[in-house]
């Protein structure tokens, strides 16, 4: 069952502190990447791809600038990327970081310029003409799969990443009463934090060290990228991630600009920038999601899950990004979409198709965004085909937390939670009964009222066995994190992973509270930088709290094991008989205090027992959970919404969610997180998409035709926390990043098609437009009219 | 997304605009906020070789009252209007419409002339002050100063009758009656977007006209000079009940609208704004959709 763990302290696990980080970003302190000034330091603009798909016949560079501009023929000692999946099958796309031969997808990157400043170098880019013959394109991820279809890489025969299959015997659901069969989709995204990427490059003469600022979720696997690309040993390369403006997957990846931008530095002797400008992040970077499932659901009359049988296909547009690859999200579909329901039997064939888009990237959420959406918006047709609530066919599939742990279809195994709970609470606080009551007696403005539900469960933290089975060049291992007193007793934390508004400066430093007792002001967390702190995968799959937070927690305990040693013998007590708490060893004559124990190591060595741990008051700890196949945090959402008919607007009158994080490091932070989630999954469920035409243009490329939530659109949502503590990690954390953005577009489609059935409107496809509504609702009422006629 | 180079020159008063803009060689943007020219500019969608701006010019933020108009420089905000710096002459209607601008910081900065000349469709002053009957002021250094109907001077869209030595000094507002109503609804996908449609009335039952504007379309918008076709014929005091939905489908069709979704939302928007001028006066609060 749940149990509420209150703070032990006040500044340890458990305790709302505000965050540390803010002090400085909120005054504008902060150091991003385009806060940096080197001396010298010159801008680049790229000369990006034009088309989606053409041949490159020449790049007529004028004599004036020469020199200046640089493409793939001057990059020829530079390895391109190459992210490969080790799953069977798995086709290689080769990125040059400069296009050589032929340009995949509209802002592929042709040429680099450099110039003093950011304007100039653009002068630059317009002068250079491109001499390209237009491919024709292929930008629709089912024409892809056609026999026929136009290839994005002609040697491969056909359009695929990848396939996978899994049957675990759907033949036995063939038989049930109710079968329901949808086509629904979710459309391609741009990420959007709010700073973009961006990098600055220098040579370090003195270090002899390529040192690249980089605003990366992941130091450490972009060194080890870029020393493979730039063919140099690892030692002579520097990753410095300085304060970042949000991730969610966008800064998890190797970026082509920061090896171009690499390559530039070691050939300069002043230091090289390029930001990322709003029109190059929509048109040419940060594309995401985009799934298009053939979903059937087979269940009893009662409810009860028969099977599930799916077709999906994921656009990963025209490359395998690094790390993640290209099959990151089809191939998890696979595995995941079966959710937090005990399902007796299921099929699903998946394909990663190549297209002639930008390549895909992993946004907050991966897969589980679409899966969520597509099971979800099947099980109220079941329900609705069932005529039984949303909420019966959930309860009655849902696993039960005795099943606890659950080992599902897919392998997965659940290990903890009590998912009835969470759906049970949600329609309590959002008070499904009154919504339900409204929506019968009607609106004066004659709007519709709906109530919608979702709930997943998401895989977090997960480790060694799942990436290795994967084989992508990435497999995280042991977190590591180094602990340091400093001779006046105060602590600093280093920690390989990043944290991009995660608060991890607090709540690290509130682990370290609960293990040493310091006092978190006096904790210093740092992150991000590879020449500081231990080697790491970074921060993604909703892992930091879980990794870093255990690695911390271990590096603490070493050091108090060694400050105990040393503190019975200023105490005069014997180290069996002496025990460390809340920053000071007990024993039984006295106590000595964390302080005087460091100042004794630092500066009175003279004072320190003969047999004293040589190691110091230093340590560097490994952790991974006792498990590391993934702890499942989940969520149940609920939503009510007003639709107005006529002009497809949705307002979000109630927004709930409860969630199960396990035992919370810092409830506060949580609640910011799950906030923040939420606005995006507004965003995927009612305004952003990028669209292309069919000659493969991206049709948005500002903020005034893609559309973000704003301020306005952001729901005033209610967080009711459940915390089921994991059996096997510290402390009992689930990691709790990316799941607020995983049901909001699953639980407001099933709120406006909640709304909207009595009209005979269904919408399957996010995000749920204006104009999607009022297309759906004037072919419902037409259909409706015809039949009236016939009758 | 740095704009090209260009020469920026900020005339202190309008008679040294108006001799800049006619002695100009080389192509030339007029600044009067830059809430629009100054993404187009980074954007390099225009690269004027001068961008003269107006902003400083004192007789361009003045306001004045004139033969039953109220005469508001070219270079006042949006803020001043909805902050009521500009005296009410339409009943509120200018002040609200000022107020669903895009947001606070492009208000602040966005002028009503700079709005209107730069002409885009989806613009709430274009549809706005020619619902409410409103003239534009033009004046170049050359000829005497001239006035048109704002339907006239928005020829399409961002297309607007006005030669390459011509400036907009003012808009002049004829005051409303207070016998008057108005209905302004602006469709658009969240708060601040740009209007996918925008229905702006002004009706005078007492007296049996109306004025309706069918905005945010992709030319100029759709102006009905006498709104009794779109109530049978006449405008009685209970107008809204008998609109006529199919006569502005008609309009709509006629001006070029193929497509029926297209078509429903601008319908259903103008029924709107008529409805909120059927009860303007009546204790029911007015909200925009």
């Amino acid at each position: 069952m749940t149990d509420a763990v209150g703070p032990k302290t006040p500044q340890g696990v458990g305790a709302r502190l505000p965050r540390k980080e803010d002090e400085r970003l909120m005054r504008g302190l902060g150091q991003y990447v385009g806060d940096i000034r080197l001396p010298g330091m010159q801008d680049v603009a790229f000369i990006r791809s034009p088309l989606a798909h053409a041949r490159i016949r020449g790049v007529d560079i004028p004599e004036a600038v020469r020199g200046r501009v640089f493409t793939a023929a001057d990059l020829d000692d530079v390895r391109a990327i190459r992210a490969v999946s080790g799953l069977p099958g798995f086709k290689v796309s080769e990125q040059p970081p400069l296009a050589t031969g032929k340009v995949r997808h509209v802002g592929e990157l042709i040429a680099m310029c450099v110039a003093p400043t950011r304007a100039e170098a653009e002068d630059i880019a317009a002068s250079v003409t491109l001499d390209l013959e237009e491919l024709p394109a292929v930008c629709d991820m089912r024409a892809a799969r056609q026999p026929g279809s136009t290839l994005v890489h002609e040697h491969w025969g056909d359009n695929v990443f990848l396939e996978t299959f899994i049957d675990t015997g759907i033949a036995a659901a063939f038989d049930a009463p109710i079968k329901v069969t949808r086509t629904i989709s979710t459309g391609r995204q741009c990420m959007a934090p709010i700073e973009g990427r961006g990098c600055v490059a220098v040579l370090d003469h003195r270090a002899d060290q390529l040192v690249l600022h980089t605003a990366t979720q992941m130091p450490h696997v972009i060194r080890t990228g870029l020393a493979e690309c730039l063919g140099l040993e690892e030692g002579r390369v520097r990753i410095v991630s300085p304060d970042v403006g949000g991730g969610f997957g966008y800064k998890g990846i190797l970026l082509a600009e920061e090896i171009c931008l690499g390559w530039l530095a070691l050939r300069r002797r002043h230091a090289v920038r390029w930001l990322e400008d709003r029109r190059e992040h929509l048109t040419a970077n940060a594309n995401c999601r985009e799934h298009h499932y053939e979903i059937t659901v087979y269940a009893e009359r009662d409810g009860q899950l028969r099977g599930v049988d799916c077709d999906a296909i994921v656009d990963s547009g025209a490359y395998s990004a690094y790390p993640f690859t290209a099959c990151l999200e089809a191939a998890q579909v696979a595995s995941i979409l079966p959710g937090p329901y005990d399902l007796p039997a299921y099929r699903c064939r998946t394909w990663s198709v190549a297209t002639n888009k930008c390549p895909i990237l992993p946004y907050r959420g991966v897969a589980r965004t679409g899966v969520c959406f597509a099971l979800e918006l099947a099980l109220d047709t079941v329900a609705s085909a069932a005529g039984l609530s949303p909420e019966t066919v959930r309860f009655r599939n849902l696993v039960r937390p005795e099943q606890m742990p659950f080992d599902n279809i897919t392998n997965k195994h659940f290990d903890s939670g009590d998912y009835p709970q969470a759906l049970r609470r949600a329609l309590e606080t959002i008070d499904a009964d009154a919504v339900r009551a409204r929506q019968r007696k009607g609106e004066p403005d004659g709007r519709r009222i709906g109530l919608g539900l979702a709930i997943y469960c998401e895989q977090s933290a997960h480790g060694t066995s799942v990436y290795a089975g994967w084989g992508i060049p990435m497999v995280p291992g042991r977190e590591q994190a180094s602990a340091r007193l400093t001779p006046d007793g105060g602590l600093e934390l280093r920690i390989g992973l990043h944290s991009h508004g995660q608060g991890l400066e607090t709540t690290l430093a509130q682990v370290a509270h609960e293990i040493l007792g310091v006092p978190v002001a006096r904790i210093r967390v740092v992150l991000g930088d590879t020449a500081m702190t231990p080697y790491s995968t970074g921060t993604w799959g909703s892992r930091a709290m879980v990794m870093a937070g255990g690695a911390v927690a271990a590096a603490c305990r070493e050091l108090s094991e060694r400050a105990t040693r040393i503190g019975a013998h200023l105490i005069q007590a014997r180290p069996a008989d002496a025990r460390f708490e809340n920053g000071r060893v007990l024993g039984p004559s006295g106590e000595v205090s964390l302080a005087t124990i460091a100042r004794t190591w630092y500066r009175r060595p003279q004072d320190l027992p003969a047999d004293v741990d040589a190691g110091g008051l230093e340590a560097t700890s490994g952790y991974k959970p006792v498990r590391d196949s993934g702890v499942f945090s989940y969520a149940a959402h609920a939503v009510a919404v007003a639709v107005d008919p006529d002009l497809g607007e949705v307002e979000i009158l109630d927004y709930v969610v409860v969630e199960d994080g396990g035992v919370l490091v810092n409830p506060l932070i949580v609640d910011g997180q799950i906030y923040g989630g939420l606005t995006q999954g507004v965003g995927t469920a009612l305004y952003e998409e990028m669209l292309f035409d069919a000659a493969g243009q991206p049709q948005a490329s500002t903020f005034a035709d893609y559309l973000l939530p704003g301020a306005p659109e952001a729901p005033a949502a209610r967080i009711v926390h459940m915390e089921t503590a994991s059996p096997y990690t510290e402390f009992g954390a689930k990691g709790v990043g990316e799941g607020g953005a995983i049901a909001p577009p699953a639980a407001i489609a099933n709120a406006v098609n909640d709304a909207l059935r009595p009209l005979g409107a269904e919408l399957r496809h996010s995000p749920i437009t204006p104009r999607r509504i009022v297309e759906a609702v004037l072919a419902a009422r037409s259909v409706a009219a015809e039949r009236k006629a016939a009758s | 997304m740095k704009p090209a180079r260009f020469v920026m020159e900020r005339p202190r008063d309008l008679a040294a605009a108006l001799s800049m803009i006619a002695g100009a060689d080389g192509a030339t943007k007029i600044m009067a906020g830059g809430q629009s020219l100054g993404p187009m500019l980074n954007l390099r969608l225009v690269e004027p070789d001068r961008v003269i701006d107006i902003s400083g010019v004192p007789e361009l933020r003045r306001t004045d009252r004139a033969n039953g108009s109220l005469v508001i420089g070219a270079c006042v905000t949006h803020a001043d209007i909805e902050d009521g710096r500009v005296p009410d002459v339409a009943n509120g209607m200018m002040a609200r419409v000022a107020a669903g601008i895009a947001y606070r910081a492009v208000r602040n900065r966005g002028t009503i002339g700079g709005s209107l000349a730069h002409a885009d469709p989806a613009a709430d002053w274009v549809s706005a002050l020619t619902a409410l009957g409103a003239e534009v002021e033009i004046a170049s250094r050359a000829r005497n100063s001239r006035r048109i109907a704002i339907g006239e001077f928005v020829v399409g869209a961002l297309d607007v009758a006005l030669a390459a030595d011509e400036l907009v000094t003012a808009v002049c507002v004829p005051v409303l009656p207070s016998s008057a109503r108005w209905g302004y609804v602006k469709h658009c996908r969240k708060v601040g977007e740009f209007a996918e449609a925008i229905g702006a009335v002004v009706i005078d039952p007492e007296r049996g006209r109306g004025r309706a504007v069918i905005g945010a379309v992709e030319a100029a918008p759709v102006v009905i000079e006498d709104a009794r076709i779109l109530f049978g014929g006449a405008i009685g005091p209970s107008f809204a009940e008998r609109f006529d939905a199919s006569a502005a489908d008609a309009l709509l069709v006629a001006a070029g609208m193929s497509d029926p979704i297209d078509r429903h939302v601008h319908v259903t928007v103008l029924r709107r704004a008529i409805g909120q001028a059927s009860v303007q006066g009546s204790a029911k609060v007015l909200d925009a959709a």
